[in-house]
This record gives structure tokens, sequence and C-alpha cells, in this order.
């Protein structure tokens, strides 16, 4: 979707300010928002792809103004009231007023270290020959997709060449939608900065991106 | 937004303020109906306060400057050869490194999220979420690095990543002269954390005292 979270290419933000010795947190309810963000995603009530899907469907006004953090507590709640799982009343409240729903798994103190450690891979098998090989020159969809996707806008229609298959992963633009993982190929493509620029570019620059399948066609100009 | 006035809608889209008193709620809340358990927060917020940061990264950069054998395993299988170091899971399932030279400088931004390889690098600093790194990266890459004080020359290009699937990107920087002799440990601690993200560069050996 054309989102607020699509930010690469825009202007106007100002410089980056990295911050000296930046603290892993600046207040203690980050932290929390993290853990919170973790554990309730442990739940399986949802996936990672329904979750970022979430973070930018948040307004562009609340998105652009506020922290990460509070971006990704904001979307825990909107999730977590969209399933089902808390009602805004009890947020208000402060205090479960009706019984919690039954989730797939509660992760505990002792199983944390280990679910951490393995992650969740989503790399997966895929029986479709590969449309694209190395060396072959591809042009981005055209195309406002108003759903998750995880094509950037900046290379929309831009041509440019695949370096390397990176085998095949879960499709984020359907498994944020409750359309299984329907696992496809995703390239590296590597674009001339003056073919996504045009003049203002950097000329000895170049920006890899990386796409599924669906995203791209044969640039048979 | 965060700060202003009260003279605002406290409803769920509106500014949220008392971040603090907010998220305690939350967090009782969702133990009261039994999703999370309060002790397995803690060892969260532990992991990632403690344990996990730029030092597996630096170690990982350290090990791929002094031995070919190990550096020969990172291009194969960035993952596997990571994970003998004891460094694997969560935002870190599917590495890859990419490597400095005399022409090619990278650097790597996620421009629609904040995907960061955690296993090496711990949770991403607030400069790398921030609408202007992941605005500014891809087009004006220079631009960027004079904000962090870097500047390479304009013959040496500059390749961006943007992490928009599960890879993450793991920048291998160019080992400083003089350090021929240096062993692991030592090097280890010229590399800097925003030089495995390639907006710095490693430390230079008289730069440690």
């Amino acid at each position: 979707m054309n989102g607020p979270h699509d930010l690469g290419g825009q202007m106007g933000h100002g410089p980056v300010t990295p911050e000296a010795d930046e603290p892993w947190f600046h207040a203690e309810w980050e932290k929390k928002a993290l853990a919170l963000t973790l554990t309730m995603g442990a739940t399986g009530s949802w996936n990672i792809d329904t979750s970022r899907h979430a973070r930018e469907c948040l307004s562009p006004l609340i998105y652009l103004g506020t922290s990460y953090y509070e971006i990704w507590l904001r979307a825990l709640v909107n999730l977590m009231i969209s399933n089902g799982l808390v009602e805004q009343d009890e947020l208000t409240a402060g205090h479960a007023l009706i019984a919690g729903k039954t989730v797939k798994r509660v992760l505990k103190a002792d199983g944390v270290a280990a679910a951490l450690a393995k992650g969740s891979p989503c790399d997966r098998p895929c029986e479709s020959t590969p449309l694209f090989k190395a060396g072959d020159i591809i042009r981005c969809s055209n195309d406002s997709v108003v759903t998750h996707t995880r094509m950037p806008s900046y290379v929309r229609n831009a041509t440019g060449v695949v370096i390397e298959n990176h085998g095949a992963f879960v499709y984020p633009d359907s498994n944020a939608h409750g359309g299984g993982e329907s696992p496809i190929w995703c390239y590296a493509v590597r674009f001339q900065a003056t073919d996504l620029w045009g003049k203002t570019a950097d000329p000895h620059s170049e920006v890899m991106v990386d796409l599924f399948e669906p995203y791209l066609e044969k640039n048979l100009a | 937004m965060a700060g202003a006035s009260h003279n605002h809608s406290h409803g769920p889209d509106g500014p949220w303020s008392d971040m603090e008193l907010r998220v305690k709620a939350l967090e009782t809340v969702l133990t009261e109906k039994g999703y999370i358990d309060p002790a397995a927060l803690s060892v969260v917020i532990d992991t990632y306060e403690n344990r996990i940061g730029p030092k597996n990264g630096a170690a990982v950069v350290a090990k791929a400057w002094s031995d070919p054998g190990y550096l020969a395993r990172l291009r194969e299988d960035a993952t596997s050869a990571i994970a003998e170091l004891g460094f694997s899971g969560r935002q870190g399932e599917h590495m890859r490194i990419v490597e400095n030279t005399g022409d090619r400088h990278n650097l790597v931004v996620c421009t629609l999220c904040s995907c960061y390889p955690w296993s090496v690098l711990g949770l991403p600093p607030v400069w790398y979420k921030s609408a202007p790194y992941r605005a500014k990266a891809v087009r004006d890459p220079r631009g960027v690095l004079a904000d962090f004080g870097v500047s390479l020359p304009t013959s040496t290009t500059i390749r961006i990543w943007d992490s928009t699937a599960e890879l993450r990107y793991l920048v291998i920087p160019r080992r400083p002269e003089g350090t021929e002799e240096w062993d692991e440990n030592a090097l280890a601690k010229l590399v800097t954390r925003d030089s495995m993200i390639g907006t710095g560069l490693a430390r230079l050996p008289g730069s440690m005292t």
C-alpha cells in the first residue's frame, strides 16, 4: 500500500541525527513495548507480515509523528482488538473484564532463550520453476497495490538486473492477509541510481532490493 | 506529537500520553487474560539489553579479517558461518555478508520498516528506524555518510541494500592498514556498529588508547 511507511527517496525529512552513546532504550515503557510485541507475537495469533501491515496502516500523522516503539504498541493494540483478544474498555480500565481467549501458545520465561535462538525461518520449498535467473533484465510492476507488499514504490516500473535468486520464501503479500504462505522465489535485483532518480541521482551509486517474483516481469524493451 | 498539550483526544487514534501508565495497564490486562507470562518479558528485555549486541557482529568481522577459511564460509552461507560463533535466531535467520573494498562501499537500510540483523547487531538505534535515514539512504547515500562525518572518494561506488524481504545484511568493513599483526580480540575492538551498517568505517589503530 502507498502508506506512510514507504519512505525510500522521500525528501524534507532532514538530516540523520545519530545519538552518541545511545542507550538500548530511552524509557522503561520501551522495554515493555519490545517484550509485549514479541511475547504476543509468540501466541501465534498473527504472523510477522500481518504485524508489519498493522504498523503501516496507522495514520500518516501518527506514523511519522511518534517513536518506533509507539508505532509497535499502537499496531499491537489494533491487532489484539481486531482479533478479539482484548476490548478497548479493558485497556481503559487497566484490567481484564472478560476471560481471555485460548491462544495457540503462551511463551514462558524458561522458553524465551530457545525461542529467540530459533527465530522464525521463512524459507520454504517451492515447486514452481524460477522465472528469472542472474543477469536477466527485469521491470518492476507499476501497480499501486492497496494491500501489504514489500516492493517499495521507488522501484515501481523501474528497470533492473537480477543478481541472484535467494531461494523461495513466504510471500508477504499473501501471508499478511490470511492467504497462506504461498512460497515464491525472491531475487536480489540491482538498480542503477540514475534509473531510479534520474538527473539528481548520485551517478556512482546503485540500489539492491530483494523482490518477490510476482513483482517482476521480463523487460522486453 | 508526544508531549503535546492536553487539549487533545485520548482515544485510540489520537495522541498518546502517560506511556508508562498505558503500557503498565496493557501488561496487566494481557497477564490477567492469560496471554503472557510477565517473567518472560524480563527475560526478553535482559536478552536484548545485556546479551545480544554489536560485539557479536564485531567478532564475526574480526574472524573474517583473520581467517580466510571463515571468510569463505561466510560468503558461501553466512547464516551457518555466523552460527558457528553462537549467534543465530530472531532477525538473523537468513544472513548475508557484503564486503567493502577499495572500489565499493556498502550501506544497509530498511526503507519499509526497521529490518536489521538483530542476532549480530542487537536492536537497531533510533536513527536507523527514523524517517530521515529510511528516506535518504537510497537516494542520497553520500549525504547520509556526511551526516555521520564520513566522506568517500567520488569514484567509490556506493551500493545500498534495502532489506525489503527476510534477508539480513552484515557489512564487512575494510580492515585498517597497520593491523597485520593484530589478533581477533584486538581487531574486534576496531569494529563499530556503524561500520557494520555502512554508515561508518572501522576505527584506525591509532584511535585505540
